[in-house]
């Protein structure tokens, strides 16, 4: 209970300071795991939504594996992308291993799966609802999935801050990928496992509800911005 | 949004990267506190920029050998010279050396403050089968403290419940050993340095068969054409100046030094 | 002067499960009217809608449009039994047909406008669809289909559970699109509708044409029995 307490006051502290390693790490969490969100928002989405309204073959093997990939063990992730980048490995040559990159590849990764899976979800419901007259309406693949997207958007900004808060709260497989490096690569997470280790309790449970807060302003800003929006709630 | 969100992204991805260098250093070095004194004069000296990767000596090992790193600071001398000899580093050049030391609960239920030797303090270990902590991640820490329980003519093997590999680093290790009030084997900067003691305590120390040599080896551009070959000899010869030396003798934790310095001009 | 646009079925049939719902069927469609699809539930009246819209797919047989496919959807519109609300707002519902079509921004502003007017949504334009009441999405469902000036417009039971005033609101624009010329095909359960708007009458039952022709004397004098029982009110089968 004391070090819950002594936790609660170094995070005041940090936050108060505005402590210059603070900040930056917090920069760097946000910066690496907003880009791995739009990434992943960029392919998910429209896939999700395809998926969701287009009839083939495979389309049931396709939602099985796309449900079992939700599940990827992060830490194998990141061990398979650290291979995958190591200077020793197919992709070395692009000397992408213990930068913010690689950490944006692990968790395109593990969060694209997440949600194209939710986005398929809330999609098939649209879309049952949608069917006949978008169909009737003679519109193409691409105007059905866009229409999909933009009236299924409150959904899916869900299904992307599902994304966000596993990208942000990660840190097996960015421990792997990125190092943990001062100044380079070091986030909240992989920041917080460090400090755990050297008995630090206090910094480390301060810069975990730093990262709570984070997650909450990100999704509160979120929200508020689409709240925006004129049409309010349906 | 979502272009502010690329904005971001953009402003984020932009700014310069200065000469870096990528140094892999196991945890008890990090722990230990002293590469935030040396990194920032190695800065202002050098004008590298060293990142550092902490991890185990095992993948320490391994990042040299994939090229994934510059160089590495290491404390196993077996494997540093298996390194070498596969042609993996150029050379092994002894920097500086610090302590292991044996901690337990205060109440020292095997008695091993009275121990004459290191050796005779895990055999008393073993003889009480207190709880002993053991870091069992391949690490310079963990191949140190086997090769004293095989100098005992013990093998953990064959020990019972009371011996725990936790295959993590020095921290974690301690904080395992520090919730089960157990003895553990660690070096004396990352005991010092250690922040969650709660009852335990240095109970032996001072043997010299504990002393832990680090060592630095520049990863062999040969193999590795994207090495930082010039930075990895510009830290070399920093890591053994007089600068060097004085900053890392006078490096204090609570009044004692923790270090060593022994590299040869 | 664009050319006629008819339709004749060869032989259509739809099956669901192995069951047929619909067919044979064997009809020639005329470029111009009023025709009301009559008949008791299940008798394939919405089927037949569909497969004529092309949005259900033929087990056997063909519809075959004087138009090319595509040029013959985009110049059909459908009204569905119930309403099919987009998640947005009155406005955007009433643009989407047009911003499919590509019109350009003040001239759909334009038209929404004057629709919305017509059907009395003038002041809701900025309403979710989807919160409307029955009658007004119904109202608002045939108007997105009228603002793409379709040649052929089909509606399947546009007035069922609908009060009085939406009624009347309903068959005064379906007139008003008559008089514009657009070809109408409709069905309904409600005899006394299908009287006050039919120019000729499909009589449907178990998924084949029982009888076809002029709506005066299909309601005069049914040529069928089971036509004569419908009219009169008894159960069909």
């Amino acid at each position: 209970m004391n070090e819950i307490w002594a936790g609660i006051q170094s995070a005041f502290r940090l936050i108060i300071a505005l402590d210059a390693d603070l900040v930056e790490i917090t920069l760097r969490t946000l910066q690496v795991s907003l880009s791995a969100l739009v990434i992943a928002s960029a392919i998910a989405l429209p896939f999700g939504t395809w998926l969701a309204i287009r009839r083939f073959r495979y389309r049931r093997a396709a939602i099985a594996t796309l449900n079992a990939l939700m599940g990827l063990p992060p830490v194998v992730v990141g061990l398979i992308v650290y291979l995958l980048l190591s200077r020793s490995g197919p992709f070395g040559v692009l000397g992408l291993l213990f930068t913010p990159t690689a950490m944006i590849i692990a968790q395109v990764i593990i969060i694209t799966p997440l949600i194209a899976s939710i986005t398929h979800q809330a999609m098939r419901e649209l879309w049952a609802e949608y069917h006949d007259l978008l169909i009737s309406l003679n519109t193409s693949q691409g105007q059905r999935v866009f229409t999909l997207i933009w009236d299924g958007r409150r959904t899916l900004m869900t299904a992307a801050l599902a994304g966000f808060g596993r990208a942000i709260g990660e840190v097996g497989a960015i421990m792997i990928v990125g190092g943990n490096i001062d100044h380079a690569t070091r986030v909240l997470t992989t920041a917080i496992a460090l400090e755990t280790g050297k008995g630090d309790f206090a910094l480390a449970l301060g810069l975990g509800f730093v990262l709570i807060a984070l997650a909450l302003v990100v999704n509160l800003a979120i929200h508020a911005l689409s709240r925006t929006e004129r049409e309010g709630t349906w | 949004m979502i272009r502010f969100l690329a904005a971001f992204v953009m402003l984020m991805g932009s700014h310069l990267q200065a000469e870096t260098l990528k140094l892999a250093v196991t945890t008890s070095f990090n722990n230990s506190g002293l590469s935030d004194v040396l990194l920032p004069a190695i800065k202002a000296d050098t004008g590298l920029d060293v990142q550092l990767l902490i991890v185990g000596t095992g993948q320490a090992i391994r990042l040299g050998e994939a090229g994934d790193v510059d160089a590495i600071l290491v404390h196993s001398k077996k494997a540093e010279e298996a390194f070498v000899a596969a042609g993996f580093g150029t050379h092994r050049r002894e920097i500086m050396y610090n302590d292991f030391v044996l901690i337990g609960p205060s109440s020292d239920p095997a008695g091993i403050a009275a121990a004459a030797t290191a050796v005779e303090a895990l055999q008393r270990i073993a003889g009480a089968q207190a709880v002993f902590v053991s870091r069992g991640d391949d690490s310079g820490t963990h191949k140190k403290e086997l090769s004293l329980w095989s100098a005992a003519a013990l093998d953990p093997q064959q020990f019972g419940p009371w011996y725990k590999a936790v295959g993590s680093g020095m921290g974690a290790s301690l904080n395992t050993a520090s919730s089960l009030d157990a003895y553990i084997m660690a070096d004396r900067a990352s005991w010092l340095n250690f922040g969650n003691k709660r009852d335990l305590g240095l109970l032996f120390g001072g043997d010299p068969v504990l002393f832990n040599q680090y060592a630095y080896l520049p990863v062999n551009p040969a193999r590795h054409l994207h090495i930082n070959q010039v930075g990895a000899s510009r830290l070399e010869e920093w890591l053994t100046s007089g600068r060097a030396k004085q900053l890392i003798n006078g490096y204090q934790i609570n009044g004692e030094a923790l270090f060593v310095f022994n590299a040869v001009p | 002067m664009t050319p006629p646009m008819t339709a004749s079925l060869k032989d259509v049939v739809v099956r669901r499960r192995g069951k047929t719902v619909l067919g044979p069927v064997n009809l020639d469609l005329a470029a111009d009217g009023f025709t009301v699809v009559l008949g008791p539930n299940g008798a394939g009246k919405t089927t037949f809608l569909k497969v004529l819209h092309g949005v259900e797919r033929v087990s056997g047989g063909s519809v075959t449009w004087s138009l090319s496919d595509a040029e013959a959807r985009q110049a059909q519109a459908y009204v569905f039994q119930s309403p099919i609300m987009l998640r947005r707002s009155v406005r955007q519902n009433l643009a989407y047909p047009l911003l499919l079509l590509g019109y350009e921004k003040a001239q759909i502003a334009q038209q929404v406008a004057e629709w919305a007017q017509s059907i009395g949504l003038s002041d809701a334009l900025d309403f979710p669809a989807p919160r409307l009441s029955g009658g007004e999405k119904q109202k608002l469902a045939l108007a997105r289909a009228l603002i793409r000036k379709p040649r052929v417009l089909f509606l399947d039971e546009p007035c069922a559970n609908l009060d009085g005033r939406s009624m009347r609101d309903i068959e005064t624009l379906l007139a008003a699109a008559r008089q514009a010329g657009t070809r109408i095909i409709m069905t309904t359960h409600d005899l006394g509708q299908a009287r006050r708007l039919a120019g000729d009458v499909l009589f449907l039952i178990k998924g084949m044409v029982h009888e076809q022709g002029p709506a005066a004397t299909f309601f005069a004098q049914p040529s069928t029995a089971e036509a004569a029982s419908f009219l009169k009110g008894d159960i069909v089968e």
